[in-house]
């Protein structure tokens, strides 16, 4: 049996139950910790996962396999969390999970805090385009070019993002250093 | 500390950052993404016929397409279905009109999760049978018994929304395209099913308050311009449950084009016919209940509850923490300021003394009664309910009694972790009432909007629009949304196919717009070999169709009307709506406004305000203007 990922989603996407749970459980942890990385709650990287573990099924009829299966994936993780950032502010949660982060760090796990305060503050910084990019390209460590397929934007407007990021990390920087 | 360390020192925290996944959630999710493969290769076979639709399976499938219809607004585009549902984003800040009942959703079950494979909704195991009796007796006090016993465990209710789709019809939000041109000797009829969903406006609402330009994908045209209230002319007794109201007008964005504007307008509920509602909203703002999840989401739900009561209908506020207080004492409904000011004030803090609390709660809802009313304490908790009357069997009781007087109760659940679930069974159930779990925005419209409203009183269901254009007068033509309701054509006389529906007083309006035959403004170049249009009378710019069924009913009847050729000056109703849908379009790229933009949608809006009592078109115009500053920047 083929086992890539591409050749398991069309398989999935015709109806293979076997290839299918292959697939979720070979990629659910990546996806909870990208999208912990997108959002900085693990309860909300859990439920986001779940979300999208639920509608794969859904989502694979469309798969097209003009994309490789995990950029088809962080694409499809990006949306989920665009849509839950847009029901959460619709119910009055304005800020997204980290904005949210006290509240996230009431439930949270024996974690490194100190680290952790510091990465807090700096994704809390950024806007979600931002965040995306720096998820993608700093969290999962993808090229510039695949975060631009998976964004659906030009690898000019990822580096752009970037040099961005960098910009607004030094501005609290020396904000601090001021303080 | 400078730039390439800032970054090096983000990849290390979010690559080290990352918690490990938790075996139980990972079981959980991958146990449902089976579950959801399942059901869908259920759905592959179970519906070959007519796309990817079942018919209706009743109340229960309703309120679960609702759901999809609040969660998942991108999902339909790929199913081009009909969960029409009346969530109106007025209900954040409340109707327009007195009194709105959104309709009742009896939809189809779009992705075809039949009704057992649903988590969602579970009944009670006692409770159930008796309510849903009651229900059908006094509706109205469905908005809190149709729904019995929602079970309260971590993720329930989410998975509502997660068996859904959620995202994206397609991979990305590009499923979305709006709606183009068509050629009306190529392709002279439109068929779309009607929408009273509004959501989409407070989304925008939402987004630009945030400071930020919505996504394009939560931006649906059409949900946008039926939040505004037009003033159409309602059917007179005895006539067609809706009625519709055609006007055409000069585009204000193109000198070449017309819009037609296609107003349908419910049949206003009788205001005899449903009894006045007293609400003693029993809140529990005990130190637990601090959070969004559980104060802040229920302020949200009662605002979503307050949309929906009319001027006859009165609403009045106990707290209960430490103490028990009057927050606010018996206040008409329509004083939405007033109520709203009182919620918003609740602050969570001290201990839960519950039983003063509901003693006083029921105080006011007896004083409140009068003849014929409909009395009601509802009870918001995180379940930590620290009751003064010793026991729950003896506050069971209580509650029993105060049943016989006339009061019923609610329990209405938040929060996750310390919600007694028990405590809210019983009481519910002794107070004629239902226990239900609210835990997100969508359950709180589902159990304290739609169905206190939409369930009372719907006039027409599965309605469809079908519009012939006449080639002779139109060339081209184009639907101004409703991408995501598109019918084929043969579906418009198919009973069996399923559209969207109108509850009393709903309001809903199209826009197309059409490019005259001779205009310079035609995109499409006529073809050389193509016949020259014959058509109908060149008065007539098209044929309008309406199908419906009448309440119970599995025939629908039709309703036919001309639609006329050439403009006429608009009223401010066909300009503003005209100002909203150019607003919706600016804001998804506009690629049919030419030049026209920020300015000119805002002057338009601004113009057309009209008589605007609650102020809706005033903040529409300050909302464009907020969006032009941040499309600008």
């Amino acid at each position: 049996m083929d086992t890539r990922d591409e050749i398991l989603a069309q398989a999935a996407a015709r109806g293979d139950r076997a290839a299918f749970a292959a697939l979720v459980a070979r990629h659910y942890d990546r996806l909870v910790g990208f999208a912990w990385r997108m959002t900085g709650s693990r309860a909300e990287a859990e439920d986001l996962a779940q979300d999208i573990c639920v509608a794969l099924p859904r989502k694979l009829a469309g798969w097209r396999a003009e994309a490789r299966f995990t950029t088809w994936l962080y694409r499809v993780a990006v949306n989920a969390a665009h849509d839950r950032r847009r029901r959460q502010a619709v119910r009055d949660r304005v800020a997204s999970g980290w904005g949210d982060w006290e509240l996230a760090r009431q439930d949270a796990m024996a974690e490194d805090r100190a680290a952790q305060d510091w990465l807090t503050q700096a994704m809390a910084l950024l806007p979600d385009d931002l965040r995306e990019t720096v998820a993608l390209v700093l969290g999962e460590e993808l090229t510039q070019a695949q975060a631009a397929e998976v964004l659906g934007i030009s690898e000019g407007t990822v580096a752009w993002r970037m040099s961005e990021v960098k910009r607004r990390l030094r501005a609290v920087a020396a904000e601090e250093a001021k303080a | 500390m400078s730039g390439p360390d800032d970054l090096d020192r983000l990849r290390e925290g979010l690559r080290a950052g990352a918690p490990a996944p938790d075996p139980a959630a990972r079981a959980e999710a991958l146990r449902r993404a089976m579950e959801s493969f399942d059901a869908r290769q259920d759905l592959g076979r179970a519906a070959r016929q007519g796309r990817d639709r079942r018919k209706k399976a009743g109340f229960r499938a309703g309120v679960r397409a609702m759901f999809l219809r609040l969660t998942s607004r991108p999902a339909l585009a790929a199913t081009a279905s009909f969960a029409v549902l009346a969530v109106g984003a007025w209900i954040v800040t409340g109707p327009p009109g007195p009194v709105e009942f959104p309709a009742l959703k009896p939809s189809p079950d779009v992705l075809g999760y039949g009704e057992d494979s649903s988590p969602a909704v579970r009944p009670a195991p006692s409770a159930a049978p008796s309510l849903a009796a009651e229900s059908t007796v006094q509706p109205a006090q469905e908005g809190f018994t149709a729904m019995p016993g929602v079970v309260a465990k971590r993720s329930a209710e989410p998975l509502v929304q997660d068996q859904r789709p959620q995202f994206g019809g397609g991979d990305t939000f590009a499923a979305f395209d709006p709606n183009t041109l068509k050629v009306a000797a190529d392709e002279p009829v439109s068929t779309f099913s009607i929408d009273v969903d509004t959501a989409s406006w407070s989304w925008v609402r939402g987004s630009l308050n945030l400071g930020q330009l919505p996504s394009p994908a939560s931006v649906r045209l059409e949900e946008m311009v039926n939040y505004f209230r037009y003033s159409y002319p309602a059917p007179e007794a005895g006539e067609a449950p809706f009625r519709p109201d055609i006007a055409v007008m000069p585009t204000p964005w193109n000198s070449g084009t017309q819009l037609v504007r296609i107003g349908l307008q419910g049949r206003l509920p009788d205001p005899v016919a449903r009894p006045p509602v007293n609400l003693v909203f029993l809140i529990d703002t005990s130190g637990s209940m601090e959070g969004p999840e559980r104060l802040g989401l229920l302020k949200y739900a009662f605002r979503q509850l307050i949309g929906q009561l009319g001027d006859t209908d009165k609403v009045a506020i106990v707290a209960y923490a430490g103490s028990a207080g009057e927050v606010l004492s018996p206040t008409p409904a329509t004083d939405r300021a007033t109520i709203l000011a009182a919620l918003d004030s609740l602050r969570a803090g001290g201990s839960t003394a519950g039983g003063a609390g509901l003693e006083l709660a029921y105080k006011l809802a007896e004083r409140m009664g009068g003849k014929g009313s409909v009395n009601r304490v509802v009870l918001a908790t995180d379940g930590d309910f620290n009751v003064g009357l010793s026991s729950t069997t003896d506050l069971a009781a209580y509650v029993a009694e105060k049943r016989k007087t006339g009061v019923y109760l609610s329990v209405l659940g938040f929060g996750r972790g310390n919600l007694n679930d028990a405590v809210m069974q019983a009481l519910a159930q002794s107070g004629n009432g239902t226990a239900a779990y609210i835990d997100s925005a969508a359950e709180a419209r589902k159990v304290l909007a739609d169905q206190v409203g939409a369930a009372l009183f719907p006039i027409a269901g599965d309605v469809k629009v079908q519009v012939e254009w006449n080639p002779a007068v139109v060339a081209e033509y184009r639907l101004l949304g409703y991408e995501t309701r598109a019918l084929r054509r043969e579906e418009f006389s198919d009973d069996k196919v399923d559209a969207g529906d109108i509850g009393a007083g709903h309001q809903v309006t199209a826009l197309y717009e059409v490019t005259p035959v001779g205009s310079p403004a035609r995109l499409t170049d006529p073809l050389r070999y193509e016949a020259a249009p014959t058509g109908g009378p060149e008065s007539e710019a098209g044929w309008l169709r309406l199908r419906y069924k009448a309440p119970g009913e599995t025939v629908s009847a039709l309703i036919e009307a001309p639609i006329p050729a050439g403009a006429t000056d608009p009223d401010e109703d066909a300009r503003f709506a005209a100002a909203i849908a150019g607003f919706a379009q600016l804001l998804t790229g506009g690629r049919y406004l030419h030049d026209w933009g920020w300015a000119d949608v805002v002057a338009l809006a601004d113009e057309a305000r009209g008589d605007d009592p609650f102020g809706y078109r005033a903040e529409a115009v300050r909302l464009m203007r907020l969006a032009e500053g941040l499309a600008g920047r």
